[in-house]
């Protein structure tokens, strides 16, 4: 900072034109940013607040309610089922994700590992494609008449129901397909974290006599303690924010057995135009990705391990 | 990050010693063989939906819809491919997610730099206030400037246009964080000696900043073009007319409305998603590490 103080003084003298011409320089580089963030971040953002104290819906009038939305929404079982359907999703996709992605990782990170491109790059494909375009595939795998999930399952016993049309199946297929289209993503996070882990810590480890297992509980596990932190926390407002292939595969049925916060808002935003009622969803669904950001941000700050 | 990575793998790397414990480290064959063994049959479970994907898009319905479904078929068509061109019109998906993808990562890039290279190389009042701006958005979900910025493009006639796609992707708050990271960390030295030359800032900005960044900023502009050819709910809500559709919400909805032509879709399917993937086995390596190293999809 002092040296940048310094570099200042040499190459503008301190008088007031320069540096008004410096801040003026300044700003018109960051004006087209700022113009977009202004007009189409800023101010919507604080367009939703204002919205959802009116009962603003698109093709009729608006006018001002106060904090009546957010008593509806207290009293509103749509919004505690969906809410409840969104900590189900998340409270499955977000372990199991992260679990996988550390097994896979470790597995992956293997000395000597022969073809371990090839395999890291098949785990990870899911990242790069379309969410909603392959989750168009995943619909049909799960048709009986189509898909071969169904069938496979009851040639080896297993017996299911239509899982898209079945009130206690529809959610396990879309936890699975949010499961499928993150791991790779985590996992590969999760291998950048083992490679920060000294290898002289578990040489140390095993001149002490440590096993495998006792070298991954007392060197891996706490050593990637940050990285395992940031990818629950990044996993969790992923999760919070479920929509396409739920969207693609079930549109929150059957019988809003997998609505979540985003489809809900979707829903009574744009299909039932009651902007007003869904501003005051999607503040409350801003609310809770908030605090959790506020949590990625101490860990990302955090994530160079001190050893 | 990425120097706190190679720092400690090479620190490893130096200190590892070929001694007693080096053939206690020593993998196995037996373990090897069985971690080959795991790694094949996950790729193979995470591949499996991409690969039915394509192989559906080959197969003529009758040997899609059967009660034996299985993964490949012994006869193989292309009409698939000619039926989605024209039903599902594919060339205006292909055309519109092009220009809405590479629309949004052009412009995007172009202000995202200008304004990092103000945040970490000039000095100005308000600075602080501008990057803590940018943090907070970073933060938010974007789901929560839906309906506001409906009503906003509606009231500018801006809804079915390119414009009203683009613009509000024309700068992204991670852009602007990333390539912050990557200026603050280009030597003094360069920019001063570029500065005796007589160059002024956007000269700086261009042949210094850029010039050296351009791996940074390659790697951003695939980031931001991958994210909006994906995207789903932002082009669904901003084209309600089948001519501006992308190729995600076009075929989402061409999906809800005719179930039938399972074969058809499946070769639409397979077209959208070929150019990621083909880039991505392009540039997989580069592609794997930056995102390792910054931690965003």
């Amino acid at each position: 900072m002092a040296r940048q103080k310094l570099r200042s003084r040499l190459w503008y003298p301190w008088s007031t034109r320069m540096r008004r011409r410096r801040t003026l320089t300044a700003y018109l580089f960051m004006l087209p940013s700022l113009a977009v963030l202004g007009v189409f971040m800023f101010y919507p953002l604080i367009r939703a607040g204002w919205l959802s104290l009116t009962n603003y819906s698109f093709f009729g009038g608006s006018r001002f309610i106060g904090l009546l939305n957010y008593r509806n929404l207290i009293h509103d079982p749509q919004f505690w089922r969906d809410l409840v359907n969104t900590l189900y999703y998340a409270g499955v996709v977000t372990p199991v994700s992260v679990i996988l992605a550390l097994a896979l990782a470790l597995l992956l990170n293997r000395k000597g590992l022969p073809g371990r491109g090839i395999f890291r790059a098949a785990i990870f494909l899911p990242a790069v494609v379309s969410f909603a375009v392959s989750a168009i595939a995943f619909r049909f795998m799960f048709t009986p008449s189509i898909g071969f999930i169904t069938y496979w399952l009851a040639q080896i016993g297993i017996n299911v129901p239509d899982w898209l049309d079945s009130v206690s199946f529809a959610m396990p297929a879309v936890i699975l397909v949010g499961i499928w289209k993150n791991v790779g993503f985590y996992m590969v996070i999760f291998i950048a974290g083992l490679q920060t882990i000294p290898k002289e810590l578990y040489e140390a480890a095993s001149i002490d006599g440590a096993t495998r297992w006792r070298r991954f509980v007392n060197v891996t596990i706490p050593l990637l303690s940050n990285t395992t932190m940031f990818v629950t926390v990044i996993s969790l407002i992923a999760s919070l924010q479920a929509f396409d292939q739920i969207y693609v595969m079930t549109q929150g049925g059957p019988a809003f057995s997998t609505e979540t916060l985003v489809t809900l808002v979707y829903r009574q935003g744009f299909q039932n135009f009651q902007m007003g009622y869904a501003s005051a969803i999607a503040y409350v669904l801003m609310a809770l990705v908030l605090i959790l950001s506020l949590f990625q941000l101490r860990f990302f700050s955090r994530r160079t391990v001190k050893y | 990050m990425a120097v706190t990575l190679s720092e400690s793998t090479s620190r490893g790397r130096l200190a590892r010693q070929p001694s007693s414990t080096k053939r206690r480290d020593a993998p196995s064959r037996f373990g090897t063989a069985w971690a080959v063994v795991m790694a094949t049959v996950a790729s193979l479970v995470i591949v499996l939906p991409l690969i039915w994907m394509i192989a559906t898009s080959f197969k003529p319905e009758g040997a899609i819809v059967t009660s034996h479904p299985s993964l490949f078929s012994s006869k193989l068509i292309l009409s698939n491919y000619s039926g989605a061109w024209s039903a599902i019109d594919m060339p205006r998906l292909l055309l519109n997610s092009t220009i809405f993808a590479g629309g949004a990562t052009v412009l995007s890039l172009t202000f995202d730099s200008l304004t990092a290279y103000a945040l970490a190389r000039l000095d100005f009042p308000g600075k602080n206030v501008v990057f803590v701006l940018v943090l907070i958005t970073l933060m938010l979900p974007f789901q929560v400037n839906l309906i506001p910025l409906f009503i906003e493009l509606t009231n500018f006639h801006w809804i079915n246009t390119y414009q009203g796609l683009i613009l509000p992707r024309a700068t992204n708050a991670f852009g602007i964080f990333f390539l912050r990271q990557f200026f603050l960390s280009i030597p003094n030295e360069l920019e001063d000696a570029a500065r005796v030359d007589g160059a002024g800032d956007l000269r700086i900005y261009r042949s210094v900043m850029l010039r050296l960044a351009a791996p940074a900023v390659l790697t951003l502009g695939l980031f931001h073009f991958m994210y909006n050819w994906n995207d789903l709910l932002w082009p669904l809500i901003i084209s309600s007319n089948s001519s501006m559709y992308t190729l995600a919400s076009g075929l989402a909805l061409f999906t809800g409305q005719h179930v039938i032509e399972y074969g058809l879709v499946m070769a639409g399917a397979t077209m959208a998603i070929a150019p990621m993937v083909i880039a991505f086995l392009l540039i997989q390596r580069r592609f794997v590490e930056s995102i390792a190293t910054s931690g965003i999809r």
